[in-house]
């Protein structure tokens, strides 16, 4: 009789908890960020510089290298999530919340990153640079 | 028969308002060359009330959500009569009762004040400067502005670093992958209804305590009043501490209405999650040592990721922290005062070398 009522307790509230517990996790969102978007426009760039773009749901960083190459990454910092920047006078990616530093190539040089940013694929188009993530081969 | 003497034997009559009265009659609060510091207690209270008030007067206008929380905040700011003024009195509030909180609680660590039987005093009271600390975090996101946005984005992210449970929290806290709209929606339903309800509770069960044991003396001193119970002085709580402590709110309305008059809470610039930091980007004061420890963690210690290593040892030494009462027996005694010290001497070093560091 005792296990009885407690089972039916105890499934009491699971049925209570269980719909509160699913109801606070938000939903998935699908990924925008893996197929190809427009970056920037051939003219908006100047060489020794670098720009914000929305990747999917999250910012990216295009930069032209002094040599007038065009470089994608995430703008995501590896330390602790903050949006970095290109500074064209050190000519590094720059993070101003942790002073974490990173080369052109998305490589984390000094700071605390403990990771490389994730570098995407540029393709010039006319006068649009496209943007995507990397092929898996 | 004046109205209070008549309205006195009404409320008398019928629930026996005498006797309720009476404990607080009895109670009496020791003299000593530290009574000062019993004060803070009652003015992180009293801060506490100011934010509840002002915090009231700003939901008449506050509109949560990424495209008009920024605005809404503007509004109160520009076109609300006094509006600034509260908003202001809100957040300098919100830093004086932090300050207050935490010197609160040095201070009962000092004195060791959570001996036997107070440990469930400490414990509540380092739960409440948790939720006052939850309260800071959640109500700066609200106006939405650039510094808010990556306070936000960091603090969450720092969450995230807690192994196995820290990922869901953060997707919990953030209420999705990334800090958006939805975040906001979240901090603004913690800040105005999860955390006062928690807070209130908590500070119910904190006062009850300090009622149930009254006022600890310093060790040294108890045992000399022992020993010599003629050296014991003390002062009757009603009216005598109830006054000055009366003082005390006055002067800290006071100072809140300085600062709050004189050095306006700015609102900065909106939120974008498309725009990089800025340069010189900073969290409130009060976490200005986590962060400064963050910053200056090398990428790597051994094989640990130098973030994951400074969250688990604030982790570990929070943990240390709260269950001091439990630690502070036997031949770790003469530890704890140490303990203490380096832990402020850290706070107070780090915040100082976060402010100035670039």
């Amino acid at each position: 009789m005792e296990a009885l009522l407690g089972s039916g307790l105890f499934l009491s509230a699971a049925a209570f908890f269980y719909p509160v517990l699913r109801f606070l996790v938000p939903p998935k969102e699908a990924d925008m960020g893996s197929g190809s978007v427009i970056a920037a426009k051939t003219g908006d760039l100047k060489p020794n510089s670098g720009k914000i773009f929305r990747f999917g749901s999250r910012p990216g960083l295009l930069v032209r290298t002094t040599d007038g190459e065009y470089k994608a990454m995430s703008a995501t910092c590896t330390h602790l999530a903050c949006t970095v920047q290109y500074r064209d006078d050190t000519r590094e990616v720059w993070c101003a919340c942790h002073n974490g530093k990173y080369d052109v190539n998305g490589r984390n040089i000094s700071g605390p990153p403990p990771r490389p940013l994730e570098t995407f694929e540029v393709q010039v188009r006319g006068d649009e640079i496209f943007v995507r993530r990397r092929q898996e081969s | 028969m004046g109205f209070f003497r008549k309205l006195h034997d009404w409320l008398d009559d019928r629930f026996g308002w005498n006797e309720l009265l009476a404990p607080l009659r009895k109670k009496t609060v020791p003299v000593h060359r530290l009574s000062h510091w019993y004060f803070l207690g009652g003015i992180t209270l009293f801060l506490f009330v100011i934010q509840v008030l002002t915090g009231i007067l700003l939901l008449l206008y506050y509109r949560p959500g990424a495209n008009e929380a920024f605005e809404s905040v503007q509004y109160i700011m520009t076109r609300v009569k006094f509006g600034w003024l509260i908003r202001s009195i809100h957040s300098w509030s919100a830093n004086l009762m932090v300050f207050t909180a935490f010197a609160h609680m040095f201070s009962v660590a000092f004195l060791k004040s959570y001996r036997k039987p107070r440990e469930l005093t400490w414990l509540s009271g380092m739960i409440l400067l948790f939720l006052v600390l939850g309260f800071g975090f959640s109500g700066y996101l609200l106006p939405w502005n650039t510094l808010a946005f990556f306070a936000t984005k960091v603090g969450t992210e720092i969450t995230g670093q807690v192994p196995i449970v820290g990922r869901p929290l953060m997707i919990f806290l953030r209420g999705g992958e990334e800090v958006t709209g939805a975040t906001l929606t979240r901090f603004f339903g913690f800040h105005v209804a999860v955390l006062p309800g928690l807070a209130t509770l908590l500070i119910g069960l904190h006062i009850l305590l300090v009622q149930r044991f009254g006022i600890s003396v310093p060790p040294k001193l108890e045992a000399e009043w022992l020993t010599k119970p003629a050296a014991l002085r003390e002062m009757k709580f009603f009216p005598n501490f109830a006054l000055r402590e009366l003082m005390a709110w006055y002067v800290a309305l006071g100072v809140l209405g300085a600062l709050a008059a004189i050095f306006p809470w700015d609102l900065g610039v909106k939120a974008d999650p498309f725009v990089s930091a800025p340069a010189g980007i900073k969290p409130e004061w009060y976490f200005l040592f986590m962060f400064q420890t963050l910053k200056v963690i090398p990428s790597k210690v051994f094989f640990m990721d130098g973030e994951v290593l400074g969250v688990l040892a604030f982790g570990v030494a929070g943990a240390v922290w709260l269950l001091l009462p439990f630690i502070d027996t036997g031949r770790a005694r003469r530890w704890v005062n140490a303990l203490a010290v380096v832990a402020l001497a850290y706070i107070i070093g780090m915040t100082i070398y976060g402010h100035f560091a670039k």
